[in-house]
């Protein structure tokens, strides 16, 4: 377990070992800070746990990995590449190594299921159709929707549609995998898969996996490294266990759930009692 | 609105005409490799010029039956109803047609095509082909763009033809006017420039109209209200300014 202040995994990394790097990173909406010197670090080949209450810029963190948007101070650091300094094609260049699953899914509506699965194949390679569609078929099969190849996205479930979109993440076979709060209004069926294969493909396949969710146990029972954000910064990292450990009354809260500690439920207001009797006056 | 509000109001105008201005030739730059996948243009050609064809026929053969009871009675004031002919086929070919079709492309093709951009920016399906880097503007902004554009003229002249058609069924077949001068009066006056102007100014509608629709579906605020918003924008934009440069392509034809 590490201080706020050098929030850092404990193990030590070469150069060559980190995969995506986030020093001192600040970024501001309008005026609302959202961080304030935040530091990430993923390893290849593990699986990076990025956890924290909603509206910590959990997703804000994944644009500015995937170089859609930049730090107003710090650096993103991805394969290697300061993203700031890189052109637009260069920066494509580098998401082709990269997939992402999106919360939604974001598939594309007027293609079918095999369509939108083939869809950076064909956008990227001059692959034959023959080979095209057993590449499909295959991503299809991994994640049990084969069957449902010739649907559109309309005419899928929630956790179908992040199936396919989760096919068409790893189609490429991307170096990193990122995802975007995957278990998310899952049934308990679903959810499991999605676990199990987060897992599987990290092991089998080696992919480097960035999971950002809320979910605490279930992303602790798959990660390596893990990293807790809180107020713009990291306010921890270690491996879960460390975390669960952890005597920081705002970690424990977290990661335990509970409704009393330092990280308040209630947006800032004005004093209640207060509000509600000049309410009454009127 | 005070003085501080005017500047306000240009300042946001100039800047939507710069960014607007920006995005065109963002779209011109991507036409260009937009071009290897002819499939996406064909069918947007489709999608905003087949699919708008019911419309632009009935609203044509609709104004020219008008035009035709209009014109007949004007005409007749001066013993000249043969010259229907030609009064319809000038201002169809000339004004009505390329305007009109203008007008009613932006509400059927422009709003269509606003919405669906929007909804693709509001569900994070442009992004995600950021993501998976494809261009977005090359794949989904300027095929649509282009399609629109090819699209425009093809429309404006199959209206001025069913708007003629429209004017002699009510000429010739219901008021009588004697077929042969009909055609033949349409035939000697109308000049290529006539038919240059048309087309001059459907290709500028259709450039403003797709520009208009494709850049404030890519633009929108990614909400319901942000689409709906957009859409509305798309429209009275369009109409505005199809307006105006109408006018201003006019003056320029007389010279």
């Amino acid at each position: 377990m590490t201080s706020p202040e050098s929030a850092q995994p404990t193990s030590s990394a070469t150069a060559d070992d980190v995969v995506v790097e986030v020093r001192d990173a600040h970024y501001a909406v309008d005026t609302r800070p959202i961080f304030e010197g935040l530091n990430l670090r993923v390893r290849r080949g593990r699986i990076t746990a990025i956890m924290g209450p909603s509206g910590t810029g959990k997703t804000t963190l994944l644009r500015l990995i995937t170089a859609q948007i930049q730090p107003s101070k710090g650096q993103v650091v991805v394969f290697g590449n300061d993203l700031a300094q890189q052109s637009s094609s260069e920066i494509y260049g580098l998401r082709r190594r990269m997939g992402m699953l999106f919360q939604n899914g974001a598939l594309l509506t007027d293609m079918t299921v095999f369509e939108n699965v083939a869809f950076p194949v064909r956008e990227h390679t001059d692959l034959p159709e023959s080979l095209i569609k057993l590449l499909v078929l295959t991503k299809l099969e991994a994640v049990g929707l084969r069957g449902a190849a010739e649907l559109m996205p309309a005419e899928l479930s929630g956790g179908m549609a992040r199936r396919v979109a989760l096919a068409r993440a790893i189609v490429m076979d991307p170096e990193v995998l990122i995802y975007d709060e995957p278990f998310v209004g899952l049934d308990p069926i679903s959810l499991g898969f999605i676990l199990r294969l987060i897992k599987q493909m990290n092991a089998t396949l080696g992919i480097t996996s960035i999971v950002v969710s809320h979910d605490v146990q279930e992303l602790s029972s798959i990660a390596d490294d893990s990293y807790l954000l809180e107020a713009g910064r990291m306010a921890a990292s270690g491996t879960p266990q460390e975390l669960l450990n952890s005597q920081s009354p705002a970690v424990h809260q977290f990661m335990t759930g509970g409704a009393e500690g330092p990280v308040r439920f209630h947006y800032p207001a004005s004093d209640y009692t207060t509000q509600l009797l000049a309410a009454e006056d009127r | 609105m005070s003085k501080a509000n005017h500047g306000g109001f240009l300042l946001e105008g100039l800047r939507k005409f710069g960014s607007s201005a920006i995005f065109l030739v963002q779209l011109l730059v991507q036409s260009v490799p937009a071009l290897a996948r002819p499939r996406l243009i064909v069918y947007q050609i489709y999608n905003a010029g087949a699919r708008s064809l019911i419309i632009i026929m009935l609203a044509g053969l609709f104004v020219g039956m008008v035009l035709g009871l209009q014109g007949f009675t004007l005409l007749q004031r001066f013993g000249s109803e043969e010259a229907l002919g030609s009064a319809a086929a000038i201002g169809l070919l000339k004004e009505l047609g390329p305007v009109v079709t203008a007008l009613l492309f932006a509400g059927r093709a422009g709003t269509s095509l606003t919405s669906e951009i929007g909804l693709m920016r509001a569900t994070d399906q442009l992004v995600a082909m950021e993501i998976m880097a494809v261009d977005p503007l090359r794949y989904v902004a300027a095929p649509r763009f282009m399609g629109g554009v090819v699209a425009m003229p093809l429309l404006a002249a199959i209206f001025s033809l069913v708007g003629i058609f429209g004017a002699q069924l009510i000429g010739v077949q219901i008021l009588g006017v004697d077929r042969g001068s009909f055609w033949s009066q349409l035939q000697g006056s109308l000049q290529l420039r006539d038919v240059t102007e048309g087309i001059v100014k459907s290709l500028v509608f259709g450039v403003t109209c797709s520009l208009i629709a494709v850049n404030e579906g890519y633009h929108a605020a990614p909400t319901a209200a942000g689409v709906g918003l957009a859409t509305t924008r798309t429209v009275v934009a369009s109409s505005v300014l199809v307006l105006l440069t109408d006018l201003i392509l006019t003056a320029a034809f007389l010279k």
